[in-house]
């Protein structure tokens, strides 16, 4: 216990807030088991993860940025026979993937508003289910707890795709979960072997512990692919598309938003703590694989005619993107990963509500079927526009802070890396701006001809966006442009952490 | 007498019970008035070994021996019977002229377990063991199916084969008395560590002698019966037998094999290379089962497999999270046989086709067979995951990594159909099927089912606590 306060500023509000924060979807969950009305079941998921999200302000405002230590900690006795305790924290870089997850699900109560119609209690049900298991990933100082929570979102996800998700949801379900699986399995043990060896779950304490050099080879390897898989990195990626596309956008918001930042989170967490060594012998092959998906990713993504599949290709090359800079090791780099992924969340999140809305209306995610829409439906348009540029890294958007950085870092220590990068870069902005190319101005055989065929002879207009679209667009866009045109207040809360993160591995490899 | 009423409460009270069950077979009395009467008893069973925790002692000449350990398992068997009974309400499988003979012999098979818990000294073991499977043998064709054949069948194999492990079990413990002229474990006990080191007959003997148990837990290579009588005996038979005399035969294992004093590197390997081959075999068997007892029986091959690592592994950790593996065993399995039993009033065996759409037909069954097949699957919070999470722990504490590296893989392969029982309940279906009506109290045992599930995964402490004492008292005892 002693050990533990070193490392942790306990929780100085009068309530438990990260255990409430996770807690309160949990409950909820619970509830919405006894309700049978539609409607007041969407209220009630609304109602739920806005007061999360209302919860979880103070860790934002009552953060400390001062320090590298984890805040708002709790520690409890769990299973005192393994010397198990529950512990949990949150510091720079977790602190935001908490609020990013709490931001972003009640707009994912409210893009399914009115798509899922059949099984809506067990829907909002898996939803919060979700949001609970992902704060709770997000918040653990322990590895037991960690990897519960982590295994828990595996069936809510699996769920969520293989229940409400599209035609080919068996096969793109199943293939989310061995993945999945297989790759925490692998991170299991190597929990397992950190506790046999390190005689402890206490994260921080596992970070100081300085293992010797094989033993962080197999923590590494352990841990590495499993969040590989979870980022996904070239050539563990290939589950991310058909899950993408098969499952509700409610399911893609999530995956793309707050699953894939698991992965990078955990790179962050554990493998560059925990095995430094291992981490920087390693760099080369790391690098190489991002730099792979980020070339890779961008190709793909230029070939489909799947709106959903080509921006979960996106979703590959900015991932890859995102673990290069965590491997380049130097504070510039991590600082710019940890934006992009949270810039990763809210656009990508962002233009999958777009598809999910362009979807309602047509039926169809093909780009030829959606094209010209400029025409008829303009402000829908105007933030297609916006989250697209933000996507390939505008200057002004958020997408350009943390593309920048990474960037600069890459040719500040690595210059081969640094042009490596510049295909992806340049491919995003290709893939984008083809997208938007044809389903703003293209004239091809969709519905350019108005009005379009409902299928059973009846004819339907191609209506702009409603209120409650909008109001969820308007966020996310609020956000796109006050982290594009001041990053400071969000660096200001990653610049400690991170630096402490930087000087602790330079120190570990150095020894 | 006193001492007998101290140490021998359990017992007794099955004993009672089966008499009680005798005397109602010449009446016809209704299946839920048997049913109350029996879940009485086993109620009455578990709180006698709740009295008798604390009590410790010899009886009968020595060869019966009460302890923590004892009483633990025991008062786990009588929790197990209870919700066996509980779940079969109605007795739909069961024809109405054997009901209390079912009963008779279900208090009896139990009775046998709980000397097995107890058995301290080879005959009394082998009395043991074939007081629970003789009435087993009885149980088994006990069904009410359209063609007799399928039950006689399964009655008979597991006769056969349940024989032929009688008999490697005295063969091989004429070797045991052999080499140590005793057939208390006690005196065994002085002399076989040594002996395991240096004579590979007492290896073999030993070996041979857990087979008797092996064929208990349908461990390979005595699992032949399992996928057989899963099918041919009613789901009520089914369920107990696929969970409780796991139980027994796990705590009779722990200890004997807590005999062999930790340090026999070959009885380390035999019982690796049985499990190994148990989960592998057990596992892939399971991928490609239709019908959904095959695929439990095939599947409890494997988790006989992850009992048997937990238990070789030898240190006090492997001990107690075996006995928290079989635990959680049980509960997880009564899961799956509750949703097997309601989802078919008639007693047919049913498949994936059948469970197709249940998440309409019945939202409570549907979680339920989700809770216990992810927890089987050993995913978090469930307490298929805690169980083998702490077996995990406990055999990478002696670096048997190998042996590490088989057993994830099996739990990766075993996900796969485990996956599909799931998948199959939430998919849904065209054509409108009726609903199931469950009543209040099949209602609540299945909250209490889910819950327990749950709870005891994300809470192990109190029941690892228990049973370290319970653990630490015979390991004291060995040493």
């Amino acid at each position: 216990m002693k050990i533990m306060e070193a490392y942790l500023i306990l929780n100085k509000l009068n309530y438990p807030i990260l255990s409430v924060v996770m807690l309160v979807p949990l409950a909820g969950a619970l509830l919405c088991n006894l309700i049978k009305d539609q409607m007041a079941l969407k209220v009630m998921g609304l109602i739920v993860t806005l007061l999360t999200a209302a919860l979880s302000l103070p860790l934002y405002f009552m953060f400390d940025r001062t320090t590298a230590k984890y805040q708002f900690a709790e520690v409890r006795n769990w299973i005192p026979a393994l010397d198990l305790n529950y512990v949990v924290g949150v510091d720079g870089i977790s602190v935001l993937m908490v609020l990013l997850t709490t931001t972003l699900m009640p707009l994912c109560i409210l893009c399914s508003w009115n798509y899922i119609r059949e099984r809506l209690a067990e829907f909002i049900f898996v939803l919060l289910l979700m949001e609970g298991a992902m704060i709770g990933v997000f918040i653990s100082l322990n590895t037991v707890l960690f990897y519960i929570f982590w295994e828990g979102m595996l069936i809510p996800m699996y769920l969520l795709i293989a229940v409400w998700g599209g035609p080919g949801k068996d096969y793109a379900s199943i293939k989310f979960f061995l993945y999945t699986l297989v790759g925490s399995v692998f991170l299991l043990l190597a929990m397992i072997v950190l506790y046999i060896e390190g005689g402890t779950f206490f994260l921080p304490e596992l970070m100081n512990h300085g293992f010797t050099f094989v033993l962080q080879m197999v923590l590494f390897i352990g841990c590495a692919v499993a969040f590989a898989i979870k980022t996904p990195l070239y050539p563990f990626h290939t589950w991310l598309p058909v899950a993408h596309v098969e499952a509700p956008t409610a399911g893609s918001v999530i995956l793309a938003s707050v699953l894939l930042k698991m992965g990078c989170y955990g790179f962050l967490r554990l493998v560059l703590p925990i095995a430094p060594d291992a981490a920087l012998y390693c760099a080369p092959v790391m690098l190489g694989l991002a730099a792979l998906s980020l070339v890779f990713g961008g190709f793909l993504a230029l070939a489909q005619t799947d709106i959903k599949r080509l921006i979960a290709y996106s979703s590959v090359a900015h991932m890859g993107f995102v673990v290069l800079g965590i491997f380049l090791f130097s504070a510039q780099g991590i600082k710019g990963a940890l934006i992009e992924m949270i810039n990763h969340g809210i656009t990508t999140g962002a233009l999958f509500i777009c598809i999910g809305i362009i979807y309602e209306r047509t039926g169809s995610r093909d780009i030829g079927k959606n094209s010209g829409l400029g025409m008829l439906m303009p402000v829908y348009v105007t933030f297609l526009t916006i989250f697209s540029l933000s996507a390939l890294g505008f200057p002004g958007t958020n997408g350009f802070v943390g593309e920048f950085l990474i960037l600069v870092a890459a040719f500040a220590k690595y210059t081969l890396v640094g042009v490596l990068i510049i295909p992806g870069v340049v491919l995003s902005a290709a893939y984008m701006l083809r997208l938007l190319q044809k389903m703003i101005w293209a004239d091809s055989d969709g519905h350019y001809v108005l009005p379009i065929h409902a299928g059973d002879g009846s004819y339907v207009k191609l209506f702009d966006v409603n209120s409650r679209e909008l109001l969820m667009l308007l966020l996310l866009a609020v956000f796109v442009f006050w982290i594009g045109l001041n990053p400071a207040p969000l660096l200001a809360v990653i610049d400690c952490s991170i630096e402490n993160l930087v000087i602790t591995f330079n120190t570990a490899v150095h020894h | 007498m006193m001492m007998l009423l101290n140490l021998f409460l359990p017992e007794l009270v099955l004993i009672f019970m089966a008499l009680v069950f005798f005397f109602l077979s010449f009446t016809r009395p209704s299946a839920g008035a048997l049913q109350l009467i029996a879940i009485i008893f086993a109620g009455i069973a578990l709180f006698a070994c709740w009295l008798t925790y604390r009590n410790s002692g010899t009886l009968f000449a020595g060869v019966y021996q009460v302890d923590g350990f004892s009483q633990t398992f025991k008062g786990l068997i009588a929790f197990g019977l209870i919700l066996i009974i509980w779940m079969g309400s109605g007795l739909r499988g069961i024809s109405r002229a054997v009901r209390p003979e079912y009963f008779m012999f279900l208090a009896l098979s139990c009775l046998g377990l709980l000397l097995m818990c107890s058995a301290v000294e080879l005959l009394t073991i082998i009395l043991s063991i074939e007081l629970s499977s003789y009435a087993l043998y009885i149980l088994i064709p006990m069904r009410q199916h359209p063609g007799r054949r399928a039950p006689l069948e399964a009655g008979i194999k597991y006769i056969l084969f349940g024989a032929v492990a009688t008999g490697i079990t005295l063969y091989g413990m004429s070797y045991l008395f052999g080499l140590a002229h005793s057939t208390y474990l006690a005196e065994i006990m002085k002399v076989l560590p040594n002996l395991l080191v240096h004579q590979p007959i007492a290896v073999i003997g030993l070996v041979m002698l857990l087979c008797g148990l092996f064929y208990k837990l349908a461990l390979f290579p005595m699992h032949f019966w399992m996928p057989d009588i899963y099918v041919g005996a009613a789901h009520e038979t089914t369920c107990f037998v696929a969970t409780l005399p796991k139980i027994g035969a796990a705590a009779l294992l722990i200890r004997l094999i807590s005999l062999a004093g930790g340090d026999s590197v070959h009885l380390v390997w035999v019982l690796s290379i049985m499990a190994v081959l148990s989960m592998t075999l057990g596992n892939l068997s399971a991928l490609g089962q239709d019908d959904i007892k095959r695929l439990l029986a095939y599947s409890s091959i494997a988790h006989a497999g992850y009992i048997i690592v937990g238990i070789l592994s030898m240190n006090e950790l492997g001990l107690v999270s075996a006995t928290y593996y079989v635990y959680g065993y049980m509960l997880m399995n009564v899961a799956c046989f509750y949703v097997i039993y309601n989802l078919s009033p008639e007693g047919r065996n049913i498949c994936f086709s059948d469970l197709k759409g249940l998440y309409k037909r019945s939202p409570l069954m549907a979680a339920i067979l989700t809770c216990g097949s992810i927890g089987l699957a050993g995913i978090p919070p469930m307490i298929g995951f805690t169980g083998k999470f702490l077996i995990f722990i406990a055999v990478l504490q002696e670096k048997y990594y190998w042996l590490m590296g088989f057993a994830v893989v099996n739990v990766c392969v075993s996900a796969f159909y485990y996956l599909r029982l799931v998948r199959a309940a939430y998919s849904s279906i065209e054509q409108e099927t009726p609903e199931i009506r469950l009543d209040v109290y099949t209602f609540l045992l299945g909250l209490l089912i889910i819950v327990s599930i749950i709870a005891g995964g994300i809470f192990p402490q109190n029941f690892i606590h228990l049973t370290k004492i319970a653990i630490g008292s015979i390991l004291y005892l060995s040493r």
